[in-house]
């Protein structure tokens, strides 16, 4: 579905990612790991249309991606993801807004009253239906990461793309996102390309692990030569995350599923 | 009990709040009240009844000359022409800070102009406004708005053009274009700023009127407190600068109780 042919990312003299050739099928899970500074966030940022690669191309469907974010590509990070000013309600319903009326970028009346019953939904979804009038700032980390989950979710993007998304939780918290994100993988047939820290997170969520480093360095100008895919292994996934699945049965999550 | 960790409460907050002030007004009394015994006809420092006997004049008496009630045409002469420089300052602030703050380009374009602006002394510009406008109204609302723009502007757009790249990014990706990333993004996060930057501004502000005023008017709070200096009247000099501090403090109130309320999220 989405093809990578032959990417490079250079700033300058610094070459981040050299050759990155990929073919990520739809519905496939891709975690990316690496060492710091090998370029995982470039290549998110790249796929994302933040920024635009050096050379090569990136085809979706076969046409050329725009070198734009577009509501195409869904996008949650670590931080910073959700908006601080709006409600819990006020976030998911932005995305709805935003297409419906670029002018006033609001809805009123039925148009609206349909809008948030389908962000009710979502945030049902994520295990958010209670909290759907508080702000960002009177949530845990984790709740946030489930708000910026269901605020993506809500415009059905081609491609989930989650930078670090998990990175800055507890363990326990940890647990239950990834069984929260493998339930709405399944669900919504989502595409998923995640950076991450953390390798048994790559392992257990992905059904295709990428590890990036760099091929080559020459110790005297080490910006030289940049980072490629050195690993690319896929999985065979459904054990794992049924697995997974079993663990999280007394968490929150699968009580919203029931 | 440690001085950094102490937590006076909120009655104690206030009780050592007032203390401060108790104690100047008192000093004040017994100072007048030494200077009274050496020379009853002391004009420096006047004792509580001359000074509210003087203000009684100006509060309920009308002028013979003008028909006027003084202290009340002064008090509304200077709070129309704050006001409106300060509500001018702050649409500018909000229109061109957000411009700034949230589109590059235009940061890239304006930015060094706003930050030329800032940097002039607003007092220096007071003669080309006077020549400008004249000595009437606008000339001192005008440098109200010179003196306090600048620094509300780049403030706003300080603070937009600082919130996390992520939140537009995201917008994106939700479908939003510029415009919606100004209007739902930028905007909602300027307002609490802009309040936090009014506030800030009314200290300013205030100089700005005191001096448009002290140097060409025929009313105002500033006016009748550099008039009445010729005849070292400090009955009248000590109240009105009383009553000044009243407004601000009041003003300063009223703006940071508005801002909790209109944005919880913020606070």
């Amino acid at each position: 579905m989405l093809r990578l042919a032959n990417i490079w990312v250079e700033y300058g003299e610094k070459v981040v990612l050299e050759r990155i050739s990929l073919d990520i099928a739809a519905g496939s899970f891709v975690s990316i790991i690496g060492p710091s500074g090998a370029g995982k966030s470039s290549l998110l940022r790249v796929i994302l249309g933040q920024e635009r690669p050096s050379r090569g191309t990136i085809t979706l469907d076969g046409a050329p991606l725009p070198p734009e974010c577009g509501p195409d590509r869904g996008v949650v990070f670590q931080r910073y993801s959700v908006f601080p000013h709006l409600t819990v309600l006020g976030n998911v319903l932005l995305g709805l807004e935003f297409s419906a009326s670029p002018l006033t970028a609001r809805l009123f009346g039925s148009a609206r009253r349909a809008a948030v019953a389908e962000a009710a939904a979502m945030l049902e979804q994520v295990g958010l239906a209670d909290a759907k009038d508080l702000y960002p700032a009177q949530m845990s980390g984790g709740m946030q990461q489930r708000l910026a989950i269901a605020q993506a979710l809500i415009k059905r993007p081609r491609i989930l793309l989650l930078d670090e998304p998990f990175g800055a939780l507890d363990p326990g918290i940890r647990a239950d996102m990834h069984a929260l994100i493998t339930r709405l993988w399944r669900e919504h047939r989502l595409t998923v390309i995640m950076v991450t820290h953390d390798i048994k997170e790559a392992f257990s969520l992905g059904t295709r692990v990428l590890t990036l480093d760099k091929r080559r360095h020459d110790p005297h100008a080490p910006h030289r030569y940049g980072a490629g895919v050195v690993y690319d292994l896929a999985l065979t996934r459904k054990r794992a995350a049924d697995d997974l699945e079993d663990r999280a049965g007394i968490t929150i999550d699968t009580k919203v599923n029931t | 009990m440690r001085w950094v960790t102490a937590n006076p409460g909120r009655r104690g907050s206030l009780l050592l709040g007032a203390v401060p002030l108790l104690v100047l007004a008192l000093a004040y009394v017994v100072a007048a009240a030494a200077r009274h015994a050496d020379n009853p006809a002391d004009k420096i420092l006047p004792l509580p009844g001359a000074m509210a006997a003087a203000m009684a004049g100006l509060l309920f008496e009308p002028d013979p000359l003008s028909g006027q009630y003084l202290f009340w045409a002064d008090t509304i002469a200077s709070l129309w022409r704050l006001g409106l420089g300060l509500g001018i300052a702050t649409t500018a602030a909000l229109l061109v800070g957000l411009a700034l703050g949230a589109l590059p380009p235009v940061r890239a374009g304006f930015g060094p102009l706003v930050i030329a602006i800032a940097v002039i002394p607003p007092i220096a510009l007071l003669p080309i406004l006077f020549i400008v406008f004249g000595l009437g109204e606008t000339a001192k609302v005008a440098l109200i708005v010179v003196g306090v723009a600048p620094f509300m502007i780049r403030d706003v757009a300080g603070h937009i053009g600082a919130l996390p790249r992520e939140q537009v990014i995201k917008a994106l990706t939700l479908g939003a274009n510029s415009w919606g990333v100004v209007l739902r993004v930028a905007l909602p996060q300027a307002l609490p700023r802009l309040f936090e930057a009014l506030r800030l501004s009314l200290g300013p502000a205030w100089v700005f009127l005191i001096s448009a005023e002290a140097i060409a008017a025929d009313v105002g709070l500033g006016y009748r407190i550099f008039l009445v200096r010729r005849y070292l009247a400090m009955d009248v000099i000590l109240p009105y600068v009383a009553w000044i501090a009243l407004l601000a403090v009041a003003m300063d109130f009223v703006l940071a109780r508005a801002s909790r309320r209109l944005f919880g999220w913020a606070h």
